[in-house]
């Protein structure tokens, strides 16, 4: 879906976003509260420039809107792939913002991702993942690899894959696997806002997505073996 | 004598690391925890799915640790890996050792279980950001032969500290996926001193990406891993702006250099070739007042907290 028209059914009511190259950022209203719109578009990737602008974003609404939740429109097709940003040290860039997102939340900023379109590793785990409430439309694109590079890579056939794929979520592409898996806390569909308004209700600052996906039945041993470290002697 | 960190097994290291007798494993092998995912694809399975978790101390402090094995499947990430390492990160918000101690050693996310290995090293980053935010520090040593890539190059970089060898390598995509992808023009994954100067450790402390270099022995990492543990932990507001600037400054005065040998020119290096044949002393010494982190910090206040707290000394 279109970022606008993601914008407008979030915001009903109001909102000013705007579009600065692949950068999204602005504000929208949704019931009592004002909340802080920060994103990409364009399936774009988050290389140096563009990790450090959504940092900035993050910090500059830690200062200026003390408390205000955090809404990530998240559009990506992952980390940029280039010499010069491997060089700049992206990693670092990715975890600074991050680092800021966490912040915000450990200073009591509410933070909601949405996946409306793709979200891929790199340029998913430093915002999208950081949330305390992952969404995505039922139809966006999730993954870390296609099944047929992955069959390259790791020389098992792309048949095997598919095949295996139908019972397992644990590395096809698709929002449903990762929602079975506790990556996402829920899929949004119909009225996007009403969707919204319940998620910044039932914000738990808590990473939680192991239990989901224990509960969900997608991946069993995850809650299991951190119960069995802590409880260790 | 001394011991190769990189050579050694990460049991090795960890064995090398800590007090004698004092080395405590947390699932250890015996108990049999397997990745649930590989025999599906009819991989073979370790049997402690390639980390090592536990606690132990460090010139007397309890540390927790975890020690990745690049010996198995590259140090990658699958679900129970993941989960070792966050259960043991949130077993330090509770019980408060002096520092926690991460060997990286992984090329990030393991694609036979890609969904579950992402989310892991997702929980992984919250977790390191968890346990700093109580005030325990997190310090991650580098100095293997795969490095540290993909996600976990990410999460290293939430961490309190980075202690990095010459030979250690550190960045998100490595050069084969950057050259598989974009071509060999772009990147060149078999020219060992172009990669050398885009991730390796020398790079890394010039462009202020890692806090401490090391020569490759057990010895030198032991030291700057008590280093970083009395230099205590800073999650602050005020250390994330500061980083902010370090990060913005350096796109602006580096964005548009080809090669690592443009950015050393920059910062000062007049013969940028002689740094590879430099030991490691020689290195530092020669660093000094030449890395982007001195100088951006060199009409700033932040320059006296930093310079303190620096353990580049060693």
């Amino acid at each position: 879906m279109e970022w606008k028209k993601v914008v407008e059914k979030l915001f009903p009511t109001g909102h000013e976003v705007h579009q600065e190259g692949d950068l999204l950022s602005g504000e929208g209203r949704c019931g009592k509260h004002t909340v802080a719109v920060i994103g990409t578009t364009n399936h774009t990737e988050v290389g140096v420039e563009l990790a450090l602008a959504m940092a900035a974003a993050v910090l500059a609404v830690i200062h200026n809107h003390p408390g205000r939740p955090i809404v990530f429109l998240v559009d990506t097709s992952g980390q940029r792939l280039r010499h010069r940003d491997e060089m700049l040290g992206l990693n670092g860039y990715m975890a600074h913002l991050a680092k800021c997102v966490e912040m915000a939340r450990r200073r009591g900023h509410p933070i909601i991702s949405l996946v409306y379109e793709q979200a891929l590793s790199g340029g998913f785990l430093a915002n999208g993942m950081m949330a305390d409430v992952c969404a995505a439309l039922p139809e966006a694109e999730i993954r870390v690899m296609g099944l047929a590079a992955m069959a390259r890579v790791t020389r098992i056939s792309e048949e095997r894959l598919t095949q295996l794929s139908i019972s397992s979520p644990v590395f096809a592409p698709g929002a449903k696997n990762y929602l079975l898996m506790g990556g996402l806390d829920v899929l949004w569909e119909g009225d996007l806002s009403a969707c919204l308004k319940d998620a910044l209700e039932h914000v738990d600052a808590n990473d939680h997505r192991r239990v989901l996906g224990l509960e969900r039945g997608g991946r069993l041993l995850a809650d299991v073996v951190v119960n069995r470290v802590s409880a260790s002697a | 004598m001394t011991h190769s960190y990189y050579e050694s097994s990460a049991r090795a290291r960890i064995a090398g690391l800590l007090d004698a007798d004092s080395f405590h494993e947390w699932l250890p092998a015996a108990d049999r925890l397997t990745s649930p995912h590989l025999a599906a694809l009819e991989q073979s399975a370790a049997f402690d799915d390639g980390v090592i978790v536990g606690r132990g101390s460090i010139a007397g402090k309890q540390v927790f640790f975890a020690a990745q094995e690049g010996g198995f499947m590259g140090g990658a990430v699958g679900e129970v890996h993941g989960a070792k390492i966050v259960g043991m990160l949130e077993r330090a918000v509770r019980d408060h050792p002096a520092a926690v101690l991460l060997l990286l050693e992984t090329g990030g996310v393991r694609l036979q279980e890609a969904n579950a290995g992402l989310i892991a090293v997702s929980e992984v980053m919250r977790a390191i950001l968890s346990a700093r935010a109580a005030g325990v520090p997190v310090i991650v040593a580098i100095g293997g032969q795969y490095g540290c890539f993909g996600g976990m190059g990410i999460a290293s970089r939430c961490a309190s500290a980075i202690i990095i060898s010459e030979e250690g390598r550190l960045g998100l995509s490595g050069p084969e996926v950057i050259e598989t992808v974009r071509g060999v023009e772009e990147y060149d994954s078999r020219d060992r001193a172009l990669v050398w100067r885009t991730v390796g450790g020398k790079h890394r402390y010039l462009l202020g990406e890692c806090d401490t270099i090391v020569p490759d022995s057990m010895e030198a990492f032991q030291r700057a891993i008590i280093a970083c543990i009395n230099n205590g932990e800073d999650w602050s507001l005020e250390a994330l702006e500061r980083e902010h600037q370090l990060l913005g400054d350096r796109v602006q005065r580096f964005g548009s250099c080809k090669d690592g040998r443009d950015i050393w020119r920059e910062l000062g290096w007049a013969d940028p070739d002689a740094i590879a044949m430099m030991d490691n002393d020689e290195f530092i010494a020669a660093a000094q007042g030449r890395r982007a982190k001195d100088l951006e910090c060199a009409d700033s206040s932040a320059l006296e907290k930093r310079g303190d707290k620096s353990p580049h000394s060693i």
